[in-house]
């Protein structure tokens, strides 16, 4: 059922778009973004394994906005072959990718850690989960380009 | 090296409530679940780092945390159900969104060294 589900999209060449704003330091619905994009998956008929590990991925993305930005957004870009994230903020950006690459690095204050994140796995966990991986960050405005940092996973329904 | 024997059918939240001396605070109804797979700790992008690649379609939390985002960690995880240790009570906002995702939680008085023990040496592996 739910293959025939997936095939009927194919058919029409729907997409399906979500687009989540998200307000950094609130963590009152902090993840729920990333829980609607898996609600929708489970409801397109993704494979629940696959369905997890696109969730992980978006979750860490929307943790890291909210741990570290004034407000970003979260969109997804669903079809029956690929799902596609973009993770965008309006943040101080990152000094040093490799460094934040690195698992057990961290740069959250304590208070993160008391809530039982910046442990330094978000980005690590990200690309772990991701097919495709692209980061791009600017620690200060640079002509047109605004400061912050910017994530886009591809996660390949195979 | 591996000192205990699979379970490979799992276990159930009951079973798991009598050897851990667990109380439940919700999902009194939901005690025949039954859990595959355990993973432990504080720290939710340690758990999520493992979670990934997990086959198992049903799993048991336990953790000390106590805030509301260890309920959306959990879902994220696909996770069946929470236990609290160290006698940890969940805080109102944690048991609300608990009920609202329809997720049992259980409270051990155990630590979450002694509970983990306790359930790979009973197979949960």
């Amino acid at each position: 059922m739910n293959k025939k589900k997936i095939e009927k999209t194919a058919d029409t060449k729907h997409k399906i778009a979500l687009d989540f704003t998200i307000e950094g330091n609130n963590f009152s619905s902090a993840g729920e973004a990333s829980i609607r994009l898996k609600h929708a998956l489970q409801h397109i008929g993704y494979p629940a394994l696959l369905i997890r590990r696109i969730a992980v991925a978006a979750y860490e993305a929307e943790m890291n906005i909210i741990i570290h930005a004034q407000r970003g957004v979260l969109k997804a870009e669903i079809t029956p072959e690929t799902v596609t994230i973009w993770a965008e903020d309006e943040g101080p950006g990152i000094p040093d990718v490799d460094l934040a690459m690195q698992e057990g690095y961290s740069t959250a204050p304590d208070y993160i850690r008391e809530m039982g994140f910046g442990a330094g796995m978000g980005l690590p966990n990200i690309k772990r989960c991701a097919d495709k991986f692209e980061i791009q960050t600017h620690v200060e405005k640079r002509g047109n380009i605004e400061k912050g940092t910017k994530v886009k996973i591809v996660i390949y329904n195979k | 090296m591996c000192l205990a024997e699979a379970r490979t059918d799992g276990m159930c939240l009951s079973e798991i409530m009598t050897l851990l001396s667990a109380e439940v605070i919700c999902g009194q109804d939901k005690l025949d679940i039954t859990v595959e797979a355990v993973y432990a700790g504080d720290l939710m992008s340690d758990l999520l780092a493992q979670c990934h690649t997990e086959t198992n379609n049903k799993s048991l939390l336990l953790t000390g945390l106590n805030n509301p985002q260890v309920i959306r960690t959990a879902e994220i995880m696909d996770v069946a159900a929470i236990v609290f240790v160290r006698g940890k009570q969940p805080l109102d906002e944690v048991l609300q969104l608990a009920k609202e995702k329809g997720v049992p939680v259980l409270v051990t008085k155990l630590p979450l060294y002694d509970s983990c023990g306790i359930l790979y040496s009973a197979g949960l592996l």
